[in-house]
C-alpha cells in the first residue's frame, strides 16, 4: 500500500522548536508537503531552508490579526489543506507561578495563544479541511490539538498552562462531535514530558535523560496520523 | 434599491425572494433558506477564499502614491505568481467612490512600484491607462506573505468601515484566489450545512477565482466580467451527476458558481479539472447544468442581472424587481438575497449524458491571447 503521508498537505504551528520542529522534519522526511508557522523571522527562514520544499510562515498564532494571515498562506502554500496541527503553546507565566500569583495578563496571554489561537486557526482553514474531506483525499481531514497530562490533572504551579490546555482539550472533543458530519476530525494528543524548550522554561533543572526525546514523539505523533488518515 | 453600509454576512433580518419556475413570487427570511431545498438537491458554493487584492505604495519613476488592485491570474495554481493582472489608482483609498478616484501617473513597461513589503514591475499596459500586467519580485512564499502582511481587501464606498479578512472570507473559504468575495456564500454557515444534511441535501464546492466588481471607469467596467479561472472537483462531478440521476436539482450560490459550471457544461460532459469561465451569461443563454440560483440582489444593467436573465423572463424579472423595491431589499455584497429557479418556459439543454465529447478548457496560454490574462470584474452599478 502506497505511504499515506506521501504529498499528504500538512500545516504545524510553532514548527521551529521542539515537538513541532521534530514533526516537520519528520513529515519532510516522509514526503507530505507542509506548511510551518513560527513567530521569528530568523528561524523560520532557517528551518525552510534545511528543509527544502517546506513552507515557512512568519505569524503569531496568539494574535487575532495575524489568523487569516496564517490561514492565507497556508492555503497558498499547500493549494489546501489535509492536516492541521496545533502545536504552538505558550507555559504562562515564566517562571511557572501558583495560580493566585498568576496576573490575569499572564492567563489571557496563555489563553490566546493554547485556546483561542487554535480555534481561530482551525476555524479560518475548516473551508480547507472540509474540501479535502469532500474529495476524499484521504479517509478524513484531520486537526491535532496538541494537549498535554496538566489538561486533565491538576498540577500545582502549572494553572494558566493547565487550564488552558483543559480548555483546548473539551473544545477539540465538542468540535470532534459538531464536524463528524463533515468528514473532519479532531483529536487531541498528549506528546509527553520532553526535552524541549518549553519544557526546560518549566522545569530549568529538569535531567533530561528523564526526558523524552521531541523526535520520538513526533514518531508516535505520525503514527497517529497516519492512523487516521488512512483508515 | 439600498446599499448594505455594514459587513455583516449573515444579519439576523437578512431577506429571501424567491422567484419560482413558474414566476411566482415568495417573501421569506434569509435565515429560512434550507426549507426551499428538497431532499435530494444538490447546493454547490464557490469556495475561493478572498485575497487582500488592494496594495497601497508608490510609483517609483514618479514618486506617485498609488493603489493597485489585483484583479487576475491567469490559473488557480498556487506557485503561478509570475503575472497579475491589475487595476491601478492615484492617490486616495476605498472611501472615495471608484468613479471618482484620481487617475494613476501614466504606467509604462518597466517601471517600479513599491507595495509594502513588496516590489512589483509593470510588464504591459492592458489596452488602458488603468489596467496593467504586473510581475512581482521573490519567491511564491515570499510574495504570498507580502500579500498577506501588506494588502487589504478590496472595498467601496459604501460600506465606510474598514473590511478585514474575516468579514470578506466565506465559512467555507480555502484557496485564496478571489480578488472579491463570492458574496453568495456568506449565507452560508455551519448550522445551515447541518440543516441541509439534515433535509437530505447533498453539499459540493468549486473553486473559481471571482474578479473585482467595478474599476469605477465605464470602458473597463464595459469589459467586465474579465475572464475567471476555475477548478472544478471530481467530488462535485460526481455530485452533480448522482443528482440527475435521483432527479434533483443543482442550485448555484452565486454567478461565480453558474459561470463555472455553464463554462464547464458548455464544452461537453462535465470533467474535473481547471477551466477558464470567458463566457457572458445572458437571455440567450441555454443553462445545461444549473437549476437555480441563490445570489444577492442585482440592478438591471449589471452583468449579474443580465446572467438571471439566462433563469427567468425579462417580465419575471421585472416583477421580481419591482417587489425588492417595494419591499425594502438591501443591494450590494452584504445585502438580501434571491433565488431564482429556470422558468419552466425555459428548459435545460440536453443533460450532461447526452452532450458531445469535448474537454473543459484550459487556461489560455499567455501568447495565445492579448486580453489581459485575468479575470475580470463584474460591473456594479453606481450607487
Amino acid at each position: 500500500m502506497s505511504n499515506p503521508l506521501q504529498d499528504l498537505r500538512v500545516a504545524v504551528t510553532g514548527g521551529t522548536s521542539g515537538l513541532g520542529l521534530a514533526l516537520v522534519r519528520a513529515l519532510h522526511a516522509q514526503g507530505a508537503r507542509v506548511a510551518f508557522v513560527a513567530r521569528d523571522a530568523g528561524r523560520v527562514q532557517r528551518v525552510a531552508a534545511e528543509l527544502a520544499g517546506t513552507h515557512g510562515i512568519v505569524g503569531d498564532i496568539a494574535s487575532k490579526t495575524d489568523t487569516h494571515r496564517i490561514a492565507l498562506q497556508i492555503n497558498a502554500a499547500l493549494g489546501g489543506l489535509d492536516v492541521l496541527v496545533n502545536n504552538a503553546s505558550s507555559l504562562g507565566p515564566v517562571p511557572l507561578a501558583l495560580l493566585a500569583d498568576t496576573e490575569c495578563e499572564e492567563l489571557e496571554a496563555a489563553l490566546a495563544a493554547n485556546l483561542l489561537g487554535p480555534f481561530r486557526l482551525t476555524k479560518a482553514l475548516l473551508g480547507s479541511l472540509a474540501a479535502s474531506a469532500r474529495e476524499r483525499r484521504r479517509a478524513v481531514a484531520l486537526v491535532v490539538n496538541i494537549s498535554s497530562d496538566s489538561a486533565v490533572a491538576p498540577y500545582a504551579g502549572w494553572g494558566a498552562y493547565g487550564a488552558s490546555k483543559a480548555a483546548l482539550l473539551h473544545l477539540s472533543r465538542i468540535w470532534s462531535e459538531e464536524l463528524a458530519e463533515h468528514g473532519v476530525h479532531v483529536v487531541s494528543f498528549d506528546p509527553g514530558d520532553m526535552d524541549t524548550p518549553l519544557h526546560s522554561l518549566a522545569v530549568p533543572d529538569a535531567d533530561p535523560a528523564s526526558l523524552k526525546r521531541p523526535a520520538d514523539s513526533a514518531r508516535e505523533l505520525l503514527a497517529r496520523i497516519t492512523a487516521e488518515v488512512a483508515a | 434599491m439600498k446599499a448594505a453600509h455594514h459587513p455583516i454576512q449573515r444579519p439576523r433580518d437578512a431577506k429571501l425572494l424567491v422567484v419560482g419556475a413558474s414566476g411566482l413570487l415568495q417573501y421569506a427570511p434569509r435565515s429560512e433558506l434550507a426549507q426551499f431545498l428538497r431532499r435530494g438537491d444538490l447546493l454547490v458554493a464557490n469556495d475561493a477564499a478572498t485575497l487582500p487584492a488592494s496594495l497601497a505604495g508608490i510609483h517609483l519613476r514618479s514618486g506617485a502614491p498609488i493603489e493597485v488592485r489585483l484583479a487576475g491570474r491567469r490559473s488557480l495554481a498556487v506557485d503561478d505568481l509570475r503575472e497579475f493582472s491589475a487595476v491601478v489608482f492615484g492617490a486616495g483609498d476605498h472611501r472615495t467612490r471608484t468613479e471618482n478616484r484620481a487617475a494613476p501617473p501614466p504606467l509604462h513597461a518597466g517601471d517600479t512600484l513599491a507595495l509594502g513589503p513588496l516590489k512589483a514591475r509593470v510588464l504591459r499596459r492592458l489596452d488602458h491607462p488603468r489596467l496593467v500586467a504586473l510581475a512581482f519580485d521573490g519567491t511564491p512564499d515570499a510574495i504570498w506573505s507580502g500579500i498577506a502582511q501588506h494588502g487589504k481587501p478590496v472595498q467601496y464606498a459604501h460600506v465606510t468601515q474598514a473590511l478585514a479578512l474575516w468579514d470578506v472570507w466565506t465559512r467555507v473559504a480555502a484557496r485564496p484566489v478571489a480578488f472579491e468575495p463570492p458574496s453568495a456564500g456568506f449565507v452560508i454557515d455551519w448550522q445551515l450545512l447541518h440543516a441541509l444534511r439534515e433535509r437530505g441535501v447533498e453539499f459540493a464546492t468549486l473553486t473559481h477565482a471571482a474578479g473585482l466588481s467595478s474599476t469605477g471607469d465605464p470602458a473597463l467596467d464595459a469589459r467586465l466580467p474579465f475572464d475567471e479561472p476555475y477548478h472544478l472537483p471530481q467530488a462535485t462531478v460526481d455530485a452533480i451527476d448522482a443528482a440527475r440521476r435521483r432527479r434533483g436539482r443543482v442550485i448555484a450560490l452565486g454567478t461565480t458558481v453558474t459561470r463555472a459550471l455553464e463554462h464547464a457544461a458548455s464544452r461537453g460532459p462535465l470533467r474535473a479539472g481547471d477551466g477558464l469561465s470567458d463566457q457572458k451569461l445572458g437571455a440567450n443563454t441555454t443553462l445545461r447544468v444549473v437549476d437555480a440560483i441563490v445570489s444577492g440582489t442585482h440592478e438591471p444593467g449589471t452583468s449579474h442581472y443580465e446572467l438571471l436573465r439566462a433563469f427567468a423572463s425579462d417580465a419575471v424579472l421585472a416583477r421580481a424587481d419591482a417587489a425588492l423595491l417595494a419591499n425594502g431589499y438591501r443591494t450590494h455584497e452584504f445585502g438580501d438575497s434571491v433565488w431564482v429557479e429556470r422558468s419552466a418556459d425555459r428548459p435545460a439543454a440536453a443533460r450532461t449524458r447526452r452532450l458531445h465529447a469535448a474537454q473543459v478548457s484550459r487556461p489560455r496560454a499567455r501568447a495565445e491571447s492579448s486580453r489581459p490574462a485575468v479575470p475580470l470584474p463584474r460591473m456594479r452599478s453606481p450607487q
